[in-house]
């Protein structure tokens, strides 16, 4: 039976919701930053470096793909006699599963290598007349449309032109829609679009390629239980996008609030605050956030009638984490902030101010915050990349996201026993690694483009 | 007397090499001069008139970005843009010794001074141990640093700026140059400590038959110092002179402008005789030192210790001293910028020092002030109209939005700028625009005193008397009084009704600024007065020969 689109169930999980009222601030503050003449002038200066451009271009294609898969479905189970109610399956489905066409029901046994036509291990079968004998059995999904694996080589090719040839239109339609965009609205600066051009195709072109590849194949492979391993790592995506901005943003407003405090009004408020954090700094992180992941464990266990769903138990798992994640690592740039705020509160600006006799709260919120806005933004990019790395090494030790819920932690933590199996399973971690290390690398570059641009010492000014 | 040339500067050029987002500008339009032997040789100018790329540029030390684009530069004969790199190592420093503006950052802080000086000897003239020593001390004992030998091994952190200075002198002649380059040499330094400064330089040239190439925007230093002087604008040389001939006459209308604003003598104003404004008893000003785990206090600085003085409407008052006299606080204490530790302050007859923090609120609006720098002054992120308006909406002048835009305009054209500069922001303006915006902002809330904290001394010598000029202006215009903070002794003639001279945190001598210039009874406004490079008496001196 087939299912429309609109018989589904909609499902909004905690951290989807966040994740769309989190898209959207940032495209208000950006949108504010674009109004003060001053901030538009050192936007511009991270973007016209070609590399600066990249980065970005490749971070809003992993939002992208993490917005897709935050929204989420249930699909109504078939209708059974006598039964007037309709009921959702269990599973929960994203739109990120839409466009990869029921990759997640292609699920084979157990470990395959990519492109493989037949299993990785061994079994034993019967054929014909009934005799026992061990080899690799063929896969159930993989390869199925070939009438004979020896024309494998000759399809894979041509599957792939095809798929390229589609990601080429498709990236031919939104460029030369831009460029037309640009021929009217003649922007009067000029930045590196060549570059973005150049980054959205490639990334149109790998997506195209795996998704068309991925009806036919299992390109990465599949895991243990037979998941399909590119998939998971698309899938781990939404982790690593969410975990990086809402522990960032969950630092924030402690750093911020405690920082600029201890540094405005100095006297028994900064000796609250920076024993606070010496205190808290002092304590390992990892213990902290293990103490903190067990005992939300427990209150799972004893709330049991709350998280009646796999998903939402997980989710719920997962954004406490963020909040553990946030809680503990915004000592930094409150150590920052509290040093510019010192050192803003001196000028003369904030003086004159003084002197006119305006209210501590308008100082702060006018004169002190705008200027440590660069330090908050340089954080704030230089963060993300490290609460994804985090995340990783989390699930490693076992204190991470929940097994159920893709993420590349998980798949490096699987990768313990692949990796010391032989003949290596070598394809989970490779691929967690390779999409981990496309974000981690991108944020990286756009962060050293933001402080070039917003960092007094760097020039510029 | 003709004497040999030393330097010879033809035609250099230099140019800003072409970023992706500007085009090429030109910096140093060709320009030419020489300098000869055992000469003092001043390049005078505003700021970013190209004074201080064109001596990088004789080192070749330009920072890569800027490009000398052609000229060339003469060096006993020798075209030093011909050498390669490793030459060029032994040109700078051996031949050509650089003395820069600011001696804190020109000593390397964990090492000893004594050290730092070996360091040029060892590296050009290959001396070792005890003769090493030797001439380290005779060098240091010829800048006049006291007691080398103790001295030897001290740091720069234990010196005061002077010594500071005296000991980057004596890095620069380890060598024995024969061209010295002094970049505003004296700029970062107290009046009285100038003094020694420059007359260290004269007495080090006569006797070593050195040249200097002075850079410098006082025309006072000039005066002093210099035998022949340069004045660049705009990367331009606009006039070369003689420095007896330059005082007299001046050529060009930029350097008929440089010294419009120099003091002519005797023209004082005179004293207001009305009831005090503003007056402040025996106010005292002391920050805790506190020690140990529970912050006790243990000692106090005594920043201010102890000063009355009074200013009438319609008066200037100047309150000169030297750095960490005291001076500013004196202003920001009358303000509650700082907390008065004892003391009374009165104003129009009210005691406002024992008011709390709203009653002093409208207080606020009779007294503003005006900051030195106008760069930190103003919040880079506020266009012009938030600047302005900010007081004016929290002090509640302006009934509504239409009648504080109303003021705001007529503000901007009553300081010399344009209504139509309300929408722009700081960046966008000159640090004299900038000054102005930043009296406008004072002005604003209708004050009867401002406190004028050095309030030209960031910017260039042009755009000083402009400044001033301005301020006297309004004074006329609304009768304001100024309580003038300043270090600098030349503008006092002009501007100021009466005088207070203040040392570590008293006031030493007060008095009409006729009285005090002309006729000063304290020892310390003597050598106060006496420091200030005076261009009256040294061209009335020559005039006379």
């Amino acid at each position: 039976m087939s299912i429309s689109i609109l018989d589904v169930k909609p499902v909004f999980l905690f951290s989807d919701i966040l994740i769309y009222i989190l898209v959207a601030s940032l495209g208000l503050f950006f949108y504010q930053l674009m109004r003060n003449p001053l901030s538009r002038a050192r936007w511009r200066g991270v973007f016209q470096s070609a590399a600066g451009m990249a980065a970005f271009v490749v971070i809003c294609f992993y939002v992208l793909v993490a917005l897709l898969d935050s929204i989420h479905y249930r699909e109504p189970l078939p209708i059974l006699e006598n039964q007037t109610e309709v009921h959702y399956s269990q599973e929960i489905r994203s739109a990120l599963d839409l466009i990869f066409v029921g990759v997640h029901k292609r699920s084979e046994k157990t470990y395959s290598s990519p492109f493989s036509l037949q299993l990785f291990t061994k079994e034993n079968m019967q054929d014909e007349n009934d005799n026992l004998y061990r080899d690799y059995p063929m896969l159930k999904h993989a390869g199925q449309h070939l009438s004979s694996p020896a024309e494998q080589g000759q399809d894979v090719v041509n599957k792939s032109l095809l798929a390229l040839l589609v990601g080429l239109l498709i990236s031919a339609v939104f460029v030369g829609s831009h460029m037309l965009w640009r021929k009217i609205k003649k922007p009067t600066t000029e930045l590196p679009w060549w570059s973005a051009y150049l980054t959205a195709t490639v990334l149109v072109l790998a997506g195209s390629w795996a998704i068309g590849l991925s009806q036919y194949y299992h390109i990465a492979g599949t895991n243990i239980v037979g998941v399909d391993v590119f998939y998971q790592s698309i899938k781990a995506i939404r982790t690593g996008v969410l975990i990086g901005t809402l522990a960032t943003l969950l630092t924030l407003p402690i750093a911020i609030v405690l920082g600029i405090s201890a540094g405005y009004f100095r006297g028994w408020v900064d000796d609250a605050v920076q024993y606070i954090y010496t205190t808290l700094s002092s304590i390992p992180g990892i213990l902290l956030i293990a103490a903190s992941v067990l005992l939300i464990d427990v209150y799972i266990e004893l709330h049991p009638e709350s998280f009646s769903l796999g998903a939402v138990r997980a989710d719920f798992k997962f954004l406490a984490l963020c909040f553990i994640l946030g809680m503990t690592s915004w000592t930094g740039l409150c150590r920052l902030l509290r040093a510019e705020t010192l050192k803003v509160s001196q000028l003369d600006y904030v003086q004159a101010a003084h002197a006119f006799g305006v209210s501590n709260l308008r100082v702060i919120f006018k004169h002190i915050l705008p200027n440590v806005t660069h330090i908050i933004l340089i954080a704030m990019v230089l963060d993300f990349s490290v609460f994804v790395l985090a995340e990783a090494v989390l699930s490693y030790i076992g204190v991470g996201v929940d097994p159920s819920m893709a993420s590349w932690g998980n798949m490096i933590n699987e990768a313990r026993s692949e990796l010391s199996r032989d003949p290596v399973v070598w394809w989970p971690v490779l691929s967690a690694f390779v999409l981990m290390f496309v974000l981690v690398l991108a944020a990286n570059v756009f962060s050293d483009r933001v402080r070039d641009a917003f960092d007094p010492r760097f020039g510029k000014g | 007397m003709q004497q040999e040339i030393l330097l010879e500067v033809q035609d250099l050029s230099v140019e800003l090499l072409a970023t992706p987002s500007q085009a090429s500008k030109t910096l140093i339009q060709p320009i030419s001069f020489n300098i000869k032997k055992g000469e003092v040789f001043a390049l005078v100018g505003g700021s970013g008139s190209g004074k201080s790329i064109t001596s990088l540029a004789l080192m070749r030390l330009l920072p890569s970005a800027l490009h000398i684009t052609g000229g060339q530069v003469l060096l006993s004969g020798q075209d030093i843009f011909a050498y390669n790199e490793l030459q060029m190592n032994s040109v700078r420093g051996k031949q050509i010794a650089m003395v820069f503006q600011e001696p804190q950052s020109a000593l390397n802080p964990v090492q000893s001074i004594g050290q730092q000086v070996a360091e040029s000897l060892r590296e050009h003239q290959k001396l070792q141990g005890a003769e090493l020593k030797r001439k380290v001390l005779s060098l240091l004992e010829e800048v006049g640093i006291p007691e080398p030998e103790q001295r030897y091994d001290w740091y720069p952190h234990q010196l005061s700026g002077g010594q500071k200075q005296r000991v980057v002198i004596a890095i620069a002649l380890a060598c024995e140059p024969m061209l010295l380059v002094a970049d505003e040499p004296t700029t970062a330094l107290d009046v009285t400590i100038q003094k020694q400064i420059l007359s260290l330089l004269d007495d080090i040239r006569r006797r070593r038959q050195l040249a200097i190439l002075l850079i410098t925007h006082d025309m006072g230093v000039v005066a002093e110092m210099a035998d022949r002087v340069a004045v660049m604008q705009k990367g331009a040389i606009v006039e070369q002179a003689l420095v007896k001939d330059f005082f007299a006459s001046p050529q060009h209308p930029y350097s008929q402008e440089l010294l419009a604003f120099l003091p002519k003598g005797n023209e004082f104003c005179q004293p207001v005789t009305e009831d005090a404004l503003l007056e402040l008893k025996d106010i005292k000003v002391w920050f805790p030192q506190r020690k140990g785990l529970l912050q006790r206090v243990y000692d106090h600085t005594k920043a201010v210790d102890g000063v009355s003085l009074s200013i009438a409407p319609g008066e200037t008052l100047a309150l000169v001293g030297e750095s960490g006299s005291g001076k500013t606080t004196v202003g920001r204490a009358i303000l509650r910028l700082e907390d008065i530790s004892a003391g009374e302050v009165y104003f129009a007859g009210q005691r406002i020092d024992v008011l709390n923090k709203n009653k002093f609120l409208p207080l606020r609006k009779k007294i503003q002030i005006i900051f030195q720098d106008p760069f930190s002054s103003m919040n880079p992120r506020f266009s012009v109209r938030e600047i302005l308006e900010e007081g004016m909406k929290s002090l509640g002048v302006g009934i509504n939005a239409s009648e504080r835009e109303t003021r705001m305009q007529q503000l901007l054209e009553k300081v010399g700028l344009h209504a139509g500069h309300l929408d722009r922001f700081p960046h966008e303006f000159s640090g004299g625009q900038r000054q102005r915006i930043a009296i406008a902002r004072a002005l604003a809330v209708e004050p009867d005193l401002i406190i004028c904290d050095e309030p030209t001394s960031a910017l260039d010598l042009s755009i000083r008397g402009q400044v001033l000029d301005l301020l006297q202006e309004l004074q006329r215009e609304f009768g304001i009084a100024y309580l003038l903070i300043t270090h600098d002794l030349s503008i006092i003639p002009k501007v100021a009704h009466r005088v207070a001279v203040m040392k570590e945190g008293r006031i030493v001598e007060q008095g009409s600024s006729q009285q005090i210039m002309e006729n000063p009874q304290n020892e310390y406004t003597q050598s106060l007065l006496a420091s200030v490079p005076s261009l009256l008496s040294k061209v009335s001196d020559e005039e006379l020969f």
